[in-house]
């Protein structure tokens, strides 16, 4: 009986979220010309930054935007396969595709016990929560022997993809970058159109009532929360093999802030605003360190003037002016 | 007896007396937190970078006017507790209307204004504060020595939090409060001034974070750092204690301090994590915090 309402729901569900909108598809096509040709433009390592913490946005946004659950403790994800991915592919000489896999189980299986723990909680607290539990990684970190503490795993070598194809030149590894970021976006695309994306949604919206729909919400909260960690780990593992290393940055707790900024700034609930908080918050970064000015103020300025004035992000409040509704 | 579980006394206590210390600024920080939720329902991420602005405040005095720790203790909670009138005024009041998150969302980011800021003027190292003339030397109590600034610390920090804790649920005024935090649209009604009770409130709040600062800076280096890494664990504090009790906030921030120097003694190792593994087993146990109510 329950299987046969559940096959209904999904029936009429169907038709609403099956295919997505008309300008997603355009911004997606736009979006895939624009990152193929980028690195013929701009500094390929830049935008390979870019793309990681992109990824990492999107994952987390997915979270928030999606099921309404603000992590405050990414870092711990993305550091923390930074960290393992770094450490398999360097001391065990795995190739990296296998060193990334890693890194990613490594964040699915934190995403696990963390998020069980944390969505017992709601809201602040389930920020605080996951604030305080990536903490934990962060001074495992500090203190496993396998980190190199302050000094973290340098050097990492890029090694061959599937043997064959030799990471160290830059185009290479930015197809590769490429490819990653866009099957963890189609993998997030999928999942917001999915049925499980609407119950997602039906939560954020009001819980209660998807509670009284039954739904066990709680599963599909941790669900959600599993996914994004292991993105976000995916994220993380990538960039470990882009820069070569991983440190106390990426697992700092001013890491889950940022992304926190990057989804915020581009728009929370939207699939590109990550993607475009994400490009703008790691140029002005590159921007600012040149200058004379502080960064962690400019970016406060810009975190407070979010959350005071434009709340809906850049491509929330473009998509809102012009389309009407949320994408 | 030489030693206690293989551990000289010295040691041992002195650890317990580091980890009460600890447990005083957890206490007065949580309880700022505590104070601040329970009126605005919203988690001041700012706690930390205000604690370090009152140690820098006491420092500056010192440093630039000549103005010493006692009038320290009164004026840096005053500046302190102003700015926070300005920020609750001018900011975080916009932002009531909407889902609390954003207040934290806010407040993380003045954190970063505030922090930045420091850390661009004063560099990372810390500046020394030296201890009062008054309270230099120290007692020694046969089993260890201890420094007349640290228990002075600790007894201040007690009547602090206890004098908290009187106002706001033996008095009137904690009344009022109480009631305003239950229903502040009805509380109104009985021509009570619910927005200056607000106001009132974050600038109490965040000035107990400010004395905490003042307190702290004899202690500890005073560094644009120095609220970063310990808000993380007051938010762990607050997570245990449970946000419905100033009670709960003041117990778990004396005991987890205590708990974290006991560790310290025993296996080093874990004194850094093991407030966020307590936090783990309180929340399988008692969602709710040690001392909070389901919502």
């Amino acid at each position: 009986m329950a299987t046969e309402i559940h096959a209904a729901r999904r029936e009429t569900a169907a038709p609403v979220t099956g295919r997505p909108a008309m300008p997603g598809l355009l911004a997606l096509a736009v979006l895939l010309l624009v990152l193929i040709a980028a690195p013929y433009v701009l500094y390929p390592v830049f935008v390979m930054k870019v793309l990681c913490f992109a990824l990492f946005a999107c994952a987390f946004n997915l979270l928030i935007g999606f099921a309404g659950l603000l992590s405050f403790g990414h870092a711990a994800f993305f550091g923390g396969a930074a960290y393992i991915t770094a450490h398999t592919v360097k001391v065990w000489g795995l190739p990296p595709e296998l060193g990334i896999l890693l890194g990613t189980a490594f964040s699915a299986t934190l995403g696990l016990a963390f998020g069980a723990l944390a969505i017992r909680r709601q809201g602040i607290y389930f920020a605080m929560i996951t604030l305080a539990l990536s903490q934990m990684v962060f001074f495992m970190a500090l203190q496993l022997k396998f980190t190199g503490g302050e000094d973290g795993i340098q050097a990492v070598p890029r090694g061959h993809l599937f043997g064959v194809i030799d990471l160290s030149q830059s185009m290479a590894m930015y197809y590769t970058v490429l490819a990653v970021f866009l099957f963890g976006f189609a993998v997030i695309w999928r999942t917001v159109h999915s049925p499980f994306g609407q119950v997602l949604k039906a939560i954020r919206e009001n819980e209660p009532r998807a509670i009284s729909l039954g739904y066990r919400t709680d599963h599909y909260k941790l669900m959600a929360f599993v996914l994004s960690a292991a993105l976000a780990g995916l994220a993380g593992g990538t960039k470990a093999i882009v820069f070569q290393l991983a440190t106390l940055t990426d697992v700092q707790w001013q890491m889950s802030g940022a992304v926190v900024l990057m989804t915020l700034l581009g728009g929370i609930g939207t699939l590109f605003g990550p993607v475009v908080g994400a490009a703008l918050v790691v140029t002005l970064e590159n921007y600012l360190a040149a200058s004379n000015l502080p960064v962690p103020v400019v970016i406060g300025v810009i975190f407070v003037a979010c959350v005071l004035l434009f709340r809906r992000g850049i491509v929330g409040e473009i998509a809102s002016r012009f389309g009407g509704k949320r994408p | 007896m030489s030693t206690i579980f293989g551990i000289p006394p010295q040691a041992l206590f002195g650890q317990l007396l580091l980890g009460l210390i600890n447990g005083s600024f957890y206490a007065l920080l949580s309880l700022g937190l505590a104070v601040i939720f329970g009126m605005l329902n919203v988690i001041n991420f700012a706690h930390g970078a205000l604690y370090m602005l009152g140690a820098f405040v006491a420092w500056l005095l010192l440093t630039t006017a000549g103005i010493g720790y006692w009038w320290a203790l009164l004026l840096a909670p005053l500046v302190v507790g102003a700015f926070g009138v300005l920020l609750e005024k001018t900011l975080l009041s916009r932002l009531y209307k909407l889902d609390h998150l954003y207040g934290l969302l806010l407040t993380f980011g003045l954190a970063l204004i505030v922090e930045g800021a420091f850390r661009h003027f004063y560099g990372v190292s810390g500046q020394p504060y030296p201890i009062p003339d008054l309270l230099r030397g120290g007692q020694n109590l046969g089993f260890m020595f201890l420094p007349n600034y640290r228990g002075w610390v600790v007894v201040a920090s007690l009547v602090v939090c206890l004098a908290t804790w009187y106002a706001i649920e033996r008095t009137k005024l904690g009344a009022y409060l109480r009631a305003a935090t239950e229903n502040p649209v009805l509380v109104q009604a009985f021509g009570i001034n619910v927005p200056l009770m607000i106001t009132a409130t974050y600038g109490f709040g965040v000035a107990l974070a400010g004395l905490a600062g003042v307190l702290a800076a004899p202690i500890y280096q005073v560094s644009p750092l120095m609220g970063s890494n310990l808000i993380i664990v007051v938010f762990a504090v607050v997570v245990i204690g449970g946000m419905g009790s100033i009670l709960g906030a003041v117990l778990t921030g004396y005991g987890l301090g205590l708990l974290e120097g006991l560790t310290k003694v025993f296996y080093p190792e874990a004194s850094n994590i093991v407030v966020f593994v307590i936090m783990a087993v309180v929340l399988l146990i008692k969602p709710a915090g040690l001392f909070g109510r389901e919502r």
